[in-house]
């Protein structure tokens, strides 16, 4: 009994350090610098008893792969319209070592509609994914990053401007090029010396160089308004007399490309007539006429208002209500 | 009282015996010597274009590279040696190549237990148990029955670095 009680947690130790040991280094590239040592070791029995001898141990020393990546982070084309307009981008250091990269940015690609003009490189600096001017530390020229660890990602803005005079539905593409500050080549081009440690640094398969292009979209939208009235008196005609019911139909039509935000389609009730309540409707779908419970509300002093939100190119929407003629 | 103290005093002249003469052993008396080293693989393309591999000298290695790494035994003594077991823990900045020799016996647990890779299996944190992989495997090793005085031989294997 006393004998399991020490063995049990001897037997705990010796677990954890197995699975210390099984566990591979890292998935990404063992570091620049890391030493690789390999010896053997030998028993045998020579008549004597059993025996045992080691290998010299030989070691090699792990140089610095120098490779990087950059993704547009944009999940598309950006909506732009003129004046400034921003591209995120993400730059991974691939290699095993520390390595800053200097950033280019070129709006001139082959195939542009137009061009848009760089006006800075922005860092990500308080990492939330989206350009703060002024928080975000643009970068001077030459734009370089600061020294990212193996594995280390940064995201960075392209801020650029929109020239007047563009044309919806146009696009222009702008690339940014990442290269690594120790230098690049074709992999395999060795910088003696300049790794980690005093180790070679040496060009990975991405020439320790890549780009991406980010795309903008001209989305010049419109917003059209169309009302129109039909009359139904209380004798079956059309005439407007009191007591005739008028059904307004207001048509908002978003024309051009992109979105538009926060559409709110508001009527005032004519003079001379009365809301008849409970009629709104949005596509078809009765609206309450109180505030707040849905996208809608109505009142004879108030008018109506309802509320598109975000409403994208080429679709429309179809507001109808009914008053009474006084 | 006097049974440990006698104990105490054997152990003390087992350790002053004992000590100078393993150092004089394996100084004068270890037939057997082992000599490792370590090569790296490289591509390269000739004048016409294909490519075929060459092991050269490992001055420049990084992630992904390939190395050989190579212990030479020899039996120097007059005697046969028995039971030869060369075990060689992989540095953990290598996994051991995909097209290592299947019959390789391999451990993946620190030397633990072994086999071939096929029949080896690695519990993960959940407990959950899957078949082992070259990426898996902590230790090589070798045996041979007996070495005839005077024979000698190599022993690879191949590995790329993590």
């Amino acid at each position: 009994m006393d004998t399991q009680k020490i063995y049990k947690p001897f037997f705990g130790i010796s677990c954890a350090a197995i699975v210390s040991m099984a566990a591979p280094a890292h998935a990404e590239g063992v570091s620049a610098g890391t030493l690789i040592e390999n010896t053997a070791t030998a028993t045998y029995d020579d008549g004597d008893g059993p025996k045992t001898v080691d290998s010299n141990t030989v070691t090699l020393q792990v140089d610095e792969l120098i490779d990087v990546t950059v993704t547009s982070l944009n999940s598309g084309p950006v909506a732009a319209v003129p004046g400034e307009a921003v591209l995120t981008f993400e730059i991974t250091n691939q290699g095993n070592g520390p390595e800053a990269f200097q950033l280019t940015a070129n709006p001139s690609v082959a195939g542009n509609d137009f061009d848009t003009v760089v006006e800075s490189i922005a860092v990500d600096t308080n990492g939330n994914g989206t350009y703060d001017p002024g928080v975000d530390v643009i970068l001077t020229a030459p734009e370089t990053t600061e020294i990212l660890a193996a594995d280390e990602t940064l995201t960075v803005f392209v801020v650029v401007t929109v020239p007047d005079g563009v044309i919806d539905g146009q696009e222009t593409v702008l690339e940014l090029t990442a290269d690594a500050v120790t230098g690049t080549g074709t992999p395999g081009t060795t910088f003696a010396g300049q790794g980690v440690d005093g180790g070679d640094a040496i060009v990975g398969t991405s020439g320790a160089s890549a780009s991406a292009i980010g795309e903008l979209l001209v989305g010049i939208t419109s917003v059209d308004l169309t009302k129109s009235a039909s009359i139904v008196d209380p004798f079956g005609g059309t005439s407007a007399v009191p007591g005739a019911i008028v059904t307004f139909t207001i048509t908002a039509n978003v024309s051009g490309s992109g979105s538009v935000d926060d559409l709110i389609v508001t009527d005032a009730i004519p003079d001379g007539t009365t809301y008849a309540a409970g009629t709104l409707t949005l596509d078809g779908t009765s609206l309450t006429d109180v505030s707040g419970d849905d996208s809608g509300e109505a009142s004879d002093a108030g008018g109506i208002s309802v509320d598109l939100g975000t409403v994208a190119a080429g679709t429309s929407h179809a507001i109808v209500f009914n008053v009474a003629i006084d | 009282m006097n049974k440990f103290g006698k104990i105490a005093a054997h152990f003390a002249a087992f350790l002053l015996l004992t000590g100078p003469a393993t150092a004089q052993e394996s100084a004068a008396q270890n037939p057997v010597t082992l000599a490792g080293d370590v090569m790296a693989v490289k591509t390269v393309t000739d004048e016409t274009g294909t490519e075929r591999t060459e092991l050269v000298e490992p001055t420049k290695i990084v992630p992904g590279d390939r190395l050989i790494f190579g212990t030479d035994y020899s039996n120097n003594g007059t005697e046969e040696v028995t039971d030869f077991v060369v075990t060689n823990p992989l540095p953990s900045a290598v996994r051991l190549a995909p097209d290592a020799d299947p019959d390789l016996v391999v451990s993946v647990d620190g030397a633990q237990s072994w086999g071939t890779l096929a029949q080896l299996k690695v519990t993960d944190e959940t407990g959950a148990t899957r078949t082992a992989t070259h990426a898996d495997v902590t230790h090589v090793r070798w045996t041979l029955p007996s070495i005839a005085p005077g024979e000698s031989g190599r022993l690879e294997y191949p590995a790329i670095i993590r």
